[in-house]
């Protein structure tokens, strides 16, 4: 793969409402941030990508909404209905086709609409929605899925909410950062058996940006670029019931192709930190298995281990991860930007030191259906 | 530096306003499988798959992942465009880009809708602005009729002259066995038909279908092992300009066509379009929009276009045949239409267009348009880029 | 067995019901109601850049990618751009009834701006409506203005 870098980013602070904000002022804000970040002009970014989901939005071409404010008046433009970590995916790939600069915009208010009613959409209209499943429903039969087959407890994924909570106190824009015990976890309300509310993400207002640019274009960047060496996605089967949900063949494809890419032949000695998408504290240690860092049904030991920990050998989402800030769609860009502020050293109080290869990981669909894997190196 | 891409397969469904057969998983299945057929490949040959529909339209959120089973993305990479009227273009040139890249070798495209599974006019509202413009909007007849009367009085075009563009495209659509409206229709018809939204009538505007298309694009090497012929990507040219209803300048031209087209000319070498281009497939929703528009894209000098039209050049056999499969007046199924006219436009280029089929096209045009009028442009050519 | 034989049926499933959501209009767009509330006005917001008056105030002006900030005060008249009569049912997704019909739709520039703004014409006779005429705003009681477009009623013919 040619040398292609992400040279600017930007986010928001998350948060549960943003009142004054629309998602034309969200994304014109994060453009601009990414831009000043960059030291780049609108000139010399020549095509744009927004990513925006029309369900979340309540409007049908949600794209409309965002693309003058994203800088797209009069250039090539597009957008990816998914992910923002798909989305800078196609960024990349235009860039690799000719494009000298992408700006890439993710926004999702998730305060404006019925979260219930917007996940209970992605079902199967005829034998699933009637039922009233949506995602933490969802996600509940798949934690419960995961733990009868390796024998886990709650508890053990309590400790996952405990460390990206504590983690998130180091991060400016996080919406929950909290100091909270595995007790209080486990005594928080139930939700859908087994979760309760604080094994699950927020929803978050937000926005997030990045400009992905070719090699010549990276070198008059303001800032050291963060060299994109490896990309992969892919999707597994659709209804819940076809899939072994306590594994995920479709993160471990992603990953592999991601991996190889990037040369990388023992990801757990030769990634230093890693952003995952927990939405749900059970997805931490089962992402972590999906990208073969661990044996299957392994993933929750390296929690107990200290092995994720900040000071541990690989950390895992020292931003706080999603379980902190859960704006739907950014959250997978924000993985790929705090992944690039540790390699640049701009991780502030979270920074990981001396890390030069990092992991972000983005998710696509209901309980992880499909995933998108990056490997970001140091200049 | 971008790979070359050609398209090497196509398939589509037979278009209707109603398939109750089939769920939309397996009406994607059918458009899937035919465009494998072509090109002799099959599900497991395919690298990844690029798809777009409007989400409203069958209320289905994250269609990527719901489509698994029809659009064979089981273990593959996917991901969803959407970006309204142009969907289907936009899903082409994503394809495109993720061949171009050099890291995929072969791509799925698909473009599909089930308009008759939603309350298409209440789903297009619902593209408008919330705050500004729902209350008023009324879906994209009304909006495309406040361009129409703009250009009826600045170029002093009659309503037969748009409906001599309807009957162009109807009559195509006699010789594309896949086309929704198969029904000839005169002059005098559309001018009989009743009024929706003045000056567009019934028969000037397109229906609403049930269809789905797939296009399969491949690189260079891969491209030249399938198909005998393909269709070289020349130019993919996007411009999305307008955010709000409000820009839009009723005095001038449709802008983002002129400078999608303007800018993939360049990209492909042409200079003078009704020369150089053999045949174009333009997303035309209605008939005005085959006067208005022609003249955006250059193919004639502005105000010039019912001439054009009247003198029979964009019919088959003319200069410059525009739409020999019917064109979206005659089938509209919307997440499938823009891509439709990539897949019809390769068809051309490719020699297996039937009895649709322009003698002898080397370069051909497919056009897309939705959203805010927004447009993309994408040019196809037998001749493999240099 | 097969699946297709003479018994076999079609069936559909149907899915009616309401999502809500709330939107926020933003600093921009409130201040274009609230002035239309205290003073029965629009106001514009000009580029600095290009000049251009858009109404009502918005962020950006897309082309020069440039913030703005300058209100510019406008009345309540303005010039009809484009228009048509809507004539065909159809259920508004605003409300979940059919929107009453004929209506005409229309896009006014108003006097001062350069950008257009969209509304309903109270005219519903052809012959009576033209590219190019004047029209007037018609608010609701300042007691009924719910800070949203419907506290303009309508906008109709100056003649």
């Amino acid at each position: 793969m040619e040398h292609i870098a992400i040279v600017g980013l930007a986010q928001t602070k998350f948060e549960r409402r943003k009142r004054d904000k629309t998602y034309y002022d969200l994304v014109y804000e994060v453009a601009k941030a990414a831009l000043e970040d960059s030291g780049l002009t609108l000139s010399d970014v020549d095509n744009v990508v927004t990513v925006s989901n029309d369900f979340l939005d309540g409007r049908t071409i949600s794209s409309m909404a965002v693309g003058e404010a994203a800088g797209g008046s009069d250039k090539n433009i597009s957008t990816v209905e998914g992910d923002g970590s798909f989305g800078a995916l196609y960024g990349a790939m235009r860039v690799l086709s000719g494009f000298r600069a992408s700006l890439i915009v993710v926004h999702s208010k998730g305060s404006e609409g019925n979260m219930r009613y917007v996940t209970n959409a992605m079902f199967d209209p005829i034998y699933h929605r009637p039922l009233g499943i949506e995602s933490i429903a969802a996600s509940a039969l798949q934690a419960n899925a995961y733990m009868q087959k390796y024998g886990l407890s709650e508890e053990d994924f309590a400790l996952i909410s405990v460390k990206n909570h504590g983690n998130a106190l180091h991060n400016p824009y996080a919406h929950l950062p909290m100091t909270i015990t595995v007790d209080e976890v486990m005594r928080s309300q139930k939700l859908a058996d087994p979760l309760k509310l604080l094994d699950c993400s927020p929803i978050s207002d937000g926005a997030a940006a990045i400009i992905i640019a070719d090699k010549s274009t990276a070198l008059k960047s303001a800032k050291k670029p963060v060299w994109i060496k490896g990309i992969g996605h892919c999707c597994e089967d659709y209804f819940l019931g076809d899939r072994d949900l306590a594994s995920s063949k479709a993160l471990y494809a992603a990953a592999l192709k991601a991996y190889e890419m990037a040369h990388i032949t023992d990801p757990l000695k030769e990634i230093d930190v890693a952003e995952v998408y927990d939405a749900f504290s059970y997805m931490e240690p089962l992402w972590l298995e999906g990208l073969g860092l661990c044996p299957s049904g392994r993933g929750v030991e390296l929690t107990r281990r200290g092995f994720t920990a900040m000071d541990g050998d690989l950390p895992v989402n020292p931003s706080g991860g999603v379980l902190s800030a859960h704006a739907i769609l950014v959250a997978g860009l924000v993985r790929i930007i705090e992944c690039a502020l540790q390699l640049r050293g701009e991780g502030g109080d979270r920074q990981v030191d001396g890390a030069r290869r990092a992991l972000a990981h983005g998710v696509n669909g209901p309980c992880g259906q499909s995933h998108c894997v990056w490997i970001l190196e140091k200049d | 530096m971008a790979k070359r891409v050609a398209i090497v397969g196509i398939g589509q469904t037979h278009h209707r306003s109603h398939r109750p057969d089939v769920n939309g998983r397996e009406l994607i299945y059918e458009a899937v499988t035919r465009a494998l057929e072509d090109c002799e490949l099959s599900i497991r040959d395919i690298d990844a798959i690029v798809i777009g529909n409007m989400d409203h339209f069958e209320s289905i959120n994250c269609v990527d992942t719901w489509s698994v089973e029809g659009s064979g993305a089981f273990m593959k990479p996917i991901m969803k465009i959407n970006t309204g009227g142009t969907t289907g273009t936009s899903v082409a040139i994503a394809a495109y880009y993720h061949v171009a890249a050099g890291l995929f070798e072969r791509v799925l495209a698909i473009g599909w809708e089930k308009n008759s599974e939603s309350d298409t006019t209440g789903a297009i509202i619902t593209c408008s602005d919330p705050v500004w413009d729902r209350f008023s909007y009324s879906g994209a007849i009304p909006s495309l009729a406040t361009e129409a009367t703009g250009y009826l009085k600045r170029s002093g075009a009659t309503q037969e002259d748009a409906a001599r563009v309807a009957v162009r495209d109807r009559t195509h659509a006699l010789n594309n066995p896949y086309a929704h409206l198969r029904k000839p229709i005169t002059v005098q018809d559309v001018m009989q038909s009743p009024m929706l939204a003045y000056p567009i009538k019934l028969l000037d505007v397109c229906p609403r279908s049930d269809g789905a298309c797939a296009v399969v694009f491949a690189a260079e090497e891969a491209a030249q092992k399938i198909a005998r012929k393909s269709a070289w990507i020349a130019a993919a040219s996007v411009r999305h300009s307008l955010t709000w209803f409000a820009d839009v300048d009723f005095d001038g031209g449709l802008l983002s066509l002129q400078r999608a087209s303007r800018e993939a000319y360049m990209k492909a070498g042409i200079k003078s379009p009704a020369d150089d281009i053999d045949v174009a497939e333009l997303y035309l929703p209605y008939s005005y929009a085959g006067l208005k528009w022609i003249e955006d894209l250059g193919f004639c000098p502005v105000g010039k276009a019912p001439e054009f039209i009247w003198s029979g050049a964009t019919d088959m056999g003319g200069k410059i045949p525009m739409n020999p499969s019917g064109g979206v007046i005659s089938t509209n199924c919307i997440g499938a239409t823009g891509l439709l006219r990539v897949a019809e436009a390769a068809l051309q280029v490719m020699g297996k267009a039937g009895d649709r089929q322009v003698p002898d096209a080397v370069n051909a045009m497919a056009t897309g348009f939705g959203g805010c009028f927004w447009s993309d442009v994408i040019i196809l050519s037998s001749r493999k880029p240099s | 067995m097969n699946i297709i034989d003479s018994s076999s049926e079609l069936l559909i499933g149907t899915f009616e019901k309401a999502m809500p959501y709330e939107w926020s209009v933003g600093i921009y767009g409130s201040r274009f109601f609230q002035e239309i509330r205290q003073n029965r006005r629009f106001i514009g917001i000009r580029c600095p850049k290009c000049g251009r008056v858009y109404a009502p105030p918005r962020r950006l002006c897309g082309p020069c990618f440039e913030e703005l900030s300058e209100l510019v005060p406008l009345s309540d008249t303005g010039i009809l751009v484009a228009y048509t009569i809507v004539n065909y049912p159809f259920q508004d997704p605003n409300t979940g009834k059919q929107r009453p019909i004929p209506y005409t739709y229309g896009y006014i520039k108003l006097d001062g701006a350069d950008s257009i703004f969209s509304h309903i014409i109270n005219e519903l006779n052809p012959s009576r409506i033209k590219v190019g005429m004047r029209v007037k705003a018609i608010f609701k009681d300042e007691n009924d203005m719910e800070g949203n477009i419907q506290d303009i009623k309508y906008f109709e013919p100056v003649d």
